[in-house]
């Protein structure tokens, strides 16, 4: 009943169309109106995104849900949407975390609630074409648009350092942005269209895929964030809004690693495969190095932001496994793991990352602190709370049976293929993840009642527990079975891998 | 079957998380009642699994629960390998955890996490299930994982004490520090094995041991040695050998019970089945035996030294754990898997009994552990003593007791290994027997005999717990005192893990000593005529005369050995090396890579840097906007002036 809809079309505009009625009418509604229809607008994007996931075919590589009209004929710049096996569950993930945003933010923001709202719902159309976008003009468009509600989210309803966090975010990735528009220009004289389809197939020489790495490289680390253009990151949880922080960490940096599947690895593999010891070496650094500027953190949100670019490192480190694998074996056998398990970990971390930082929100909502020497001795007054707590800590720690696990799991496998030096840094996170991560628990959450304000927390509200407890089924769930997750990218992964090893010269 | 197995690893973790979920609302008897309802259905299970493959000789099971997922052609599975050595590692895990469950019923009564507790220690023995019953490494590894995940939260249960929140950290992280190797050896096994799968990859194992690799260039190392130590390093986190051996004593700030079931049945066994169940990896790599076997000696004697100076009666036991721990790797190291079962065994019934008898101490004392405010508590325990008494018997190997058939069957078999290394650990398992018999009964004494050095208060107060204590003591002494002798022969030398463990004839040292084996009586009058016993009695005598006879002579050995003592009071300084080093260490240098990495070199210089330097040409260049014709006039002049010369003179 639903097939003849176009449902890529509808949950990127709906969010947005509903999000500009909630701006537009918001004076005439009492708060919560606007929360309720809010709500109500991304649980039914949430909903129709789910007929993407059941309608989804396994069995091809080629893009799904296509809708395609001139929208720039004379530039040949399409209105060109469509899914495969890669960006579907990230868009999954993007409606799912809207609906728990726009819950979790029910209490915490009172101020200008409809522009609140709006800024989400508007992000979250945005977000959606950023993944369904086939056309580069159009990907770009959204790329951009969905920077400005994040920007206004940080500057108006963020902390007391707001503005210096929001212009810095914004100058950091609107500068990665110039390039991306640059190198899209290049390959579109090269192959004389803006289809993202016809860039994976034109061939570039080595110098011009050099150039177009490095535009990317730049683009999209920024978001990533890699090392060392991470420094925007932490800045940014800290000033953002609870649910702000939530987006900007489990879907946000999800679009730079989409960038690197999705551009990067298959229009310039030979550009990939010379500096691929470039990538690996900043993901290596990303896990390690960052992983000690975490244990010293004070600020929960830093820590958690840090902890962030630690796990991002994964992503990029299962993507690029391939060439080494391929360079020594010359078979892409064991690279598909590498793929599979930083697509995994995006959505893995996309859900423990937001849980973490809901988790500090349900504090920081209460106490007005997010910095560890505050605390101590929550699960005395907070039991509820400190055993979702734990529960994501030990997720974020990659625990067996938590999703967490599965990414860095396959990740490491795939990297020890590579190179055992590889493995053998990324494993180091085994540690490193858990001192960072149980030390502030044992700070935050164990011990004797640290101070008379945490003698008066109250436990979770039913709102928060359902927020906390749907996360913590799906982190349980992804970690004990994550096969219906994984299957339906293999197809995808593995013509990815197909157009990696062939040369484009 | 596949049913029965599926039982016994769930109803402990349904009675966890019926209890976990709702423990509120079932109360404190419903908590209870659900997860030792859980574990005992398991334990019932366990026997007919046993009936099943081992009496009756059914086929070993291997087969899959679940697809996990499927990535590169690869088929990560949830299954079950049930044979020989399963089937008794689950009856062993299965009954101490019974046992544990009842004990606490009574323990824990008193505290008001009640019902955590339960939860926690039934999900415990899921995880420790999942282990020993996995067909592969990936289910390996989550149980791996698992039992230290739980030990983390039983650790810090009162999480309150500081002390025990700091050692359930360091557990967690030095378990992980073993895991971290583990985890590295698990994906050797999948580059170059293809799969995860144990029949797979032991099918598969003779075919590669020829098969070398590089880690530094230049330098080859066989694949099977590098496996080998990888797994190992794994083992030596959970077993806690020597230097991972740090997070066990300390994790005697959890309650009394999980000490017995974690801290010494069943987690820490973990490792020692490991090995056991790789056996077809192991036999093809000389140099990781050899490498167990040297660190499964210093374990065993060094960590038995460390119990003489301890004071608290759970600690004296906590390295008396690690120590028989280090027997046991010493037997893996000699090939003698058979052996090191048989220990474990053994070990898991009269170490469980002697916590649980500590715990029962605990508990007359009013939670006073330190043995020096103790003393002649045998009149008022008279339970507590006769069983702690066949315990600590088992525990020194004395004739007829069951710890005496596998500690004589692992000195002897260390005696004909042929490896590197193999006179060293002789030695130690030897010297070992004397330290083991010396601190045993050091605590025996101090505990049960000689003068009441409690306060009037605890004295007035002294009696026997409740039978749901006893009980449990009594049903642990059973097979404390009995088990040996009855499993010896079949376990060691009649063949009875059949498949499940693979020794390479020329290794194989169990066989040789079954050579001369012709019965129990025969090998206890053997045990009778050689050195272990000897040493053991010497050490029972020497205990007797410093702390019953003399009590006055440890204190002046101690001043007169002053830096001998100290060494082994600050433990070898691991503890000291470890915070420092690894704990301060990394704290450091996070603190550099933030404060100048972050801060000074990325935000300061290049970010903050290069809005100044724009800033600062901004600045400049405004300057050349003067609105001067003249200016604008002169500086094109010059400007042509450059450019014309460029031209003519290239």
């Amino acid at each position: 009943m639903f097939s003849g809809l176009p449902l890529l079309s509808l949950v990127i505009w709906l969010p947005i169309i509903g999000g500009l009625t909630l701006l537009a009418i918001s004076r005439a509604n009492d708060d919560n109106v606007v929360r309720w229809t809010a709500l109500l607008l991304s649980g039914l994007t949430f909903f129709l995104s789910l007929l993407l996931y059941t309608g989804f075919d396994t069995t091809t590589y080629q893009m799904q849900f296509v809708e395609k009209a001139a929208w720039i004929p004379t530039l040949s710049i399409n209105y060109h949407l469509g899914l495969d096996g890669i960006s579907m569950p990230l868009l999954l993930l993007t409606t799912f975390t809207t609906v728990l945003v726009v819950i979790s933010s029910w209490g915490s923001i009172q101020t200008k609630v409809a522009q609140y709202m709006a800024a989400f719902l508007i992000m979250e159309g945005a977000m959606n074409g950023v993944f369904a976008s086939l056309d580069g003009i159009l990907f770009y468009v959204f790329w951009e648009a969905m920077l400005i509600p994040m920007f206004l989210i940080i500057g108006i309803w963020g902390g007391p350092r707001r503005v210096y966090a929001a212009f810095k975010f914004f100058l950091y990735t609107f500068l990665g942005s110039v390039l991306l528009l640059v190198a899209m220009i290049y390959l579109f004289f090269q192959a004389d269209s803006f289809a993202i389809l016809d860039f994976h197939t034109v061939k570039i020489g080595m110098t011009a895929q050099i150039l177009i790495f490095i535009a990317f490289l730049i683009a999209f680390a920024v978001k990533i964030p890699m090392w060392p253009v991470h420094t925007w990151l932490p800045d940014a949880h800290v000033e953002a809004p609870t649910g702000g922080s939530v987006i900007l960490a489990a879907i946000m940096l999800k679009m730079g690693a989409y960038g690197f599947v999705r551009f990067m690895l298959p229009i310039t593999p030979d550009a990939s495969a010379a500096l691929d010891g470039l990538i690996i070496t900043l993901s290596l650094i990303a896990i390690v190095y960052i992983a000690l500027v975490a244990l010293v953190q004070d600020d929960m949100k830093k820590l958690i932001a840090y902890s962030s670019v630690a796990h991002m490192g994964f992503v990029t480190l299962g993507f690029f496994t391939v060439f080494s694998i391929f360079a020594s074996t010359g078979g892409v056998k064991g690279a598909a793991l590498g793929i599979e398990g930083g697509l995994v970990q995006m959505i893995s971390h996309g859900f423990i990352s937001g849980a973490m930082f809901l988790c500090v929100g349900v504090m920081y909502d209460r106490m007005k602190s997010r910095s560890i020497s505050a605390y101590g001795g929550v699960v005395n007054t907070m039991p509820v709370f400190s055993a979702f707590m734990v529960l994501f800590a030990l997720a974020n720690t990659g625990l067996p049976g938590t999703s967490g696990f599965v990414g860095e799991f396959m990740v490491i496998l795939s990297a020890f293929q590579a190179n055992f030096w590889y493995a053998f840094f990324a494993g180091l996170t085994l540690i490193l993840g858990a001192a960072y991560t149980l030390w502030m628990v044992k700070r935050v959450v164990f011990g004797k009642i640290a101070n008379d304000e945490v003698a008066q927390l109250k436990d979770l509200n039913p709102r928060e527990t359902l927020v906390l407890g749907v996360l913590a089924v799906v982190v349980l769930l992804l970690g004990v079975w994550p096969e219906p997750l994984v299957e339906v990218m293999h197809t995808s992964v593995n013509h990815l891998l197909e157009q990696v090893v062939a040369s484009k010269l | 079957m596949k049913s029965i197995y599926l039982t016994i690893a769930l109803a402990p973790l349904i009675g966890a998380i019926v209890a976990g979920l709702f423990g509120k609302k079932i109360g404190r008897v419903g908590a209870h009642t659900v997860t030792t309802l859980g574990v005992a259905i398991s334990f019932l299970l366990s026997l007919v699994v046993y009936k099943h493959i081992v009496i009756d000789g059914g086929a070993a099971f291997n087969g899959a629960v679940y697809t996990w997922l499927i990535s590169d052609g690869i088929r990560f599975e949830i299954g079950f390998l049930i044979d020989k050595l399963t089937t008794l590692m689950i009856m062993v895990v299965t009954f101490v955890s019974l046992m544990v469950h009842i004990y606490t019923i009574g323990y824990m009564k008193d505290d008001p996490g009640y019902q955590r507790f339960f939860s926690y220690i039934a999900l415990f023995t899921f995880s420790m299930l999942m282990l020993v019953m996995s067909n592969n490494f990936l289910q390996l590894f989550f149980g791996w994982e698992a039992v230290g995940l739980v030990s983390y939260l039983l650790i810090g249960f009162w999480y309150q004490k500081e002390s025990a929140i700091y050692a359930n950290l360091k557990a967690f992280l030095v378990n992980r520090v073993g895991d971290f190797g583990f985890l590295l050896g698990i994906a050797a096994i999948l580059m170059y094995f293809n799969s995860l799968d144990y029949v797979e990859v032991f099918a598969a194992a003779q075919s590669m041991s020829a098969v070398n690799i590089q880690i530094f260039p230049g330098v080859e190392w066989s694949l099977m040695t590098v496996i080998g130590i990888l797994l190992f390093i794994g083992a030596m986190g959970k077993s806690a050998q020597v230097p991972l051996h740090v997070w066990l004593p300390d994790s005697m700030e959890g309650p009394t019970p999980i000490s017995a079931l974690i801290h010494a049945a069943t987690m820490v066994t973990a490792g020692i089945f490991m090995v056991a169940r790789m056996s077809p990896l192991y036999e093809l790599s000389e140099t990781a035996l050899s490498f167990i076997l040297v660190i499964g000696a210093i374990t065993a004697l060094f960590m038995g030294l460390l119990g003489l100076v301890q004071n608290d009666i759970k600690r004296v036991i906590a390295y008396s754990t690690l120590s028989q721990l280090g027997y046991m790797t010493v037997a893996l190291g000699a090939s003698a898997y058979a052996g090191a079962i048989f220990h474990l065994t053994t070990h898991a019934f009269y170490k469980a009994l002697l916590f649980l008898a500590a715990g029962s101490v605990i508990l007359a004392m009013h939670h006073k552990q330190d043995i020096r405010e103790m003393g002649g508590l045998k009149k008022y325990m008279p339970i507590t003593y006769w069983t702690s008494m066949i315990g600590t018997l088992a525990l020194i190997g004395f004739p007829g007791f069951s710890g005496f058939f596998s500690k004589d069957a692992i000195i002897e078999a260390v005696k004909l290994s042929q490896l590197p290394g193999s006179g060293f650990a002789y030695i130690a398992v030897l010297l070992g027997v004397f330290v083991t018999a010396l601190y045993s009964f050091r605590l025996l004494f101090m505990v049960f005999h000689g003068k009441e050095r409690m306060d009037e208060h605890t004295r007035a107060h002294l009696k026997e717990p409740s039978a749901v204590v006893t009980w449990p003591l009594i049903l642990l002494a059973a097979p404390a005192l009995v088990i040996g002798a009855m499993t010896v022969g079949p376990m060691l030398f009649e063949g009875y893990f059949g498949s499940a463990i693979v020794v390479d004839p020329g290794h194989d040292t169990l066989a040789r000593l079954g050579e001369t084996y012709t019965g129990v009586m025969g090998f206890m009058l053997h045990g009778l005529l050689s050195a272990p016993f000897w040493l053991a009695i010497a050490g029972i005598l020497t205990a007797w005369y410093a702390y019953i006879v003399r009590p006055d002579l440890p204190g002046k050995a101690k001043d007169r050995f002053q830096t001998i003592f100290t060494i082994l009071d600050r433990k070898y300084g691991f503890d000291n090396f470890y915070d420092f080093f690894f704990a301060g260490g990394s704290r450091k240098i996070g603190r550099l890579f933030w404060k100048a990495g972050d801060e000074s070199t990325i935000d300061g210089f290049m970010v903050d840097g290069t809005a100044k330097g724009i800033a600062w040409i901004s600045a400049k260049v405004r300057h050349m906007q003067t609105g001067f014709l003249y200016h604008y006039a002169f500086a094109m002049i010059i400007g042509l002036l450059v450019l014309i010369t460029v031209f003519v003179i290239f």
